[in-house]
């Protein structure tokens, strides 16, 4: 079963030392090394900032409405994401806590709806 | 007439061992809605047989091999169904053997998979408390909304929703491992402490104590003792819910008022249950390092030896309530801390420590200004006594608990 692991930050967190950064991105590159190990990866992306989000709807009369910025009201924001091929929903909580995302802001676990009719 | 004795000896059987049945039939199965239809299949066909065929001798074997039945027909009649379960859950089903037909004895019990699958901490903790008394208490909706004082529709949507959640997400239906044990069994220990808890001292409605839910956490205490006999925390789990029960019939009186420890008839505490309760203590303590349910089962271990509150070793109460604080610290325990502080030390210690408290994470917690009421009471500060009961009564929900802080303010 495939799981969707969003990695989510915080817009208003204090931004990252050099240092801190770096250790970050170390922890990433590690995290992404084991999931790959462990032959679980199905994709993985890193977003661009927030600040370069653009945000897109369609009205009832088909009208576009195109604004700056990310939908969601909350200060939370996608920083990016891992779709990882799993057993059952413990190990994928298992990989989330991994996650030096789950250390910086949280991960949200979402499985991927199986359409397959069989 | 037989008619009746074995619509009784199902429901007998039924509400005994639905749970072990539904746990075999969720771990062949490896879905839960399919074993909650099946069980419940099987149990209208035994009120069809039995009163015509008599009970068989093996009650729960009959039901089990029944409730297979109906799955494997359901899952034929189901061919889509039956697809999905079967990509879901190869792994699962290659790994349990046939199951054996005979003997109860001879059917495992599956039901510590149950309750970690129901006490996932993935579900909402009003969620995990609805399926364990569901699913492990044998309860219906109607009763499990019941006794949560919520509508049948509600409760029954809130469970499919949960279900759903189980199977969309895949929880596994399985007992943590060794290592991720201890992180994962005070979660299931909370949900039947939680039970309890709403069952002694209703955060809501007329009765003080809702028998029927003490009951249920009591039961559900057992099965896990029965399955984890070593985790000196379910053995703590147990005996401080005996020892804490073992007082019901002192706490109400004939009224239906509340009793406080001071003033209750100890000679109406459950003998029974105390003497269960102390043995359980003793193996809870025997371990390295004491866990939250062993020493507050041993304090109310220490309140169940006492004849009387004056005779009460307050100093070993408090004592115990120090390493509580440090095992699981809790403003509610350095509350109770502070309460055994003034039995020891008198009311004016009392009133010391229960000002040190941060009395910010009590907001909204009516014990807090009750503790102080009692105390200035006993001091003879009658104003501020009378301005404390107040605060507490804007607090209070439970309507017996509202009725003992209006007699005490009437009584200053």
């Amino acid at each position: 079963m495939k799981y969707m692991l969003l990695i989510i930050g915080t817009q208003d967190a204090d931004p990252l030392t050099a240092e801190a950064g770096q250790g970050l991105m170390e922890a990433f590159m590690a995290y992404h090394k084991a999931v790959c190990d462990a032959g679980i990866m199905v994709d993985s992306n890193v977003l661009d900032s927030f600040e370069t989000a653009t945000s897109v709807q369609v009205g009832k009369t088909g009208e576009r409405i195109v604004t700056d910025g990310p939908f969601a009201e909350t200060r939370e924001y996608l920083g990016g994401y891992y779709i990882l091929d799993l057993p059952d929903l413990d190990t994928a909580i298992d990989w989330a806590a991994r996650c030096p995302g789950a250390r910086a802001g949280r991960v949200e676990v979402r499985p991927i709806q199986d359409f397959d009719p069989s | 007439m037989t008619g009746g004795r074995a619509a009784g000896s199902v429901e007998a059987v039924f509400r005994e061992e639905r749970g072990r049945l539904l746990a075999m039939l969720v771990r062949q199965f490896g879905d839960l809605d399919l074993a909650e239809d099946v069980t419940s299949d099987a149990i209208e066909a035994a009120l069809e047989r039995w009163p015509v065929d008599g009970v068989p001798s093996t009650p729960v074997a009959w039901l089990l091999t029944t409730a297979r039945r109906k799955a494997v027909d359901r899952l034929r009649r189901d061919k889509a169904y039956a697809a999905r379960l079967a990509i879901m859950h190869v792994e699962a089903r290659q790994l349990v053997p046939a199951a054996p037909e005979g003997e109860t004895d001879d059917i495992p019990d599956e039901r510590l998979r149950l309750f970690f699958t129901c006490c996932h901490p993935a579900l909402s903790i009003e969620v995990q408390t609805a399926l364990t008394l569901r699913c492990l208490a044998g309860l219906s909706t109607a009763e499990v909304a019941r006794a949560f004082l919520v509508p049948e529709a509600t409760m029954a949507q809130r469970i499919v929703r949960a279900k759903r959640k189980i199977s969309g997400t895949r929880i596994p239906f399985r007992v943590p491992e060794a290592d991720e044990l201890a992180g994962r069994l005070p979660g299931v220990l909370r949900i039947v402490y939680l039970i309890f808890t709403e069952g002694y001292a209703a955060s809501a409605g007329e009765d003080l104590v809702r028998a029927d839910l003490t009951a249920e956490a009591i039961r559900l205490a057992r099965i896990l003792h029965q399955l984890l006999p070593a985790e000196p925390e379910v053995s703590g789990l147990l005996a401080l819910l005996l020892l804490v029960d073992a007082r019901s019939a002192a706490r109400v009186d004939a009224a239906g008022e509340l009793v406080s420890l001071e003033d209750q008839d100890r000679g109406l505490w459950d003998a029974d249950y105390i003497a269960e309760g102390r043995d359980l203590v003793v193996t809870a303590l025997c371990g390295p390092r004491s866990g939250p349910y062993a020493l507050q089962a041993a304090i109310a271990a220490v309140h169940a030896e006492a004849a009387d509150i004056a005779t009460t070793d307050w100093p070993q109460v408090v004592a115990l309530y120090d390493v509580l604080a440090r095992v699981s610290p809790s403003p509610v325990v350095e509350l109770n801390r502070a309460v055994a502080v003034a039995m020891r030390d008198g009311p004016q210690a009392g009133l010391t420590a229960l000002d040190a408290l941060d009395a910010n994470a009590l907001r909204g917690y009516h014990l807090l200004p009750a503790a102080r009421a009692d105390l200035l009471r006993r001091l003879g500060r009658t104003a501020e006594a009378a301005t404390a009961y107040r605060a507490a009564l804007e607090l209070a929900g439970n309507e017996r608990e509202r009725a003992f802080l209006h007699k005490r303010l009437a009584n200053l």
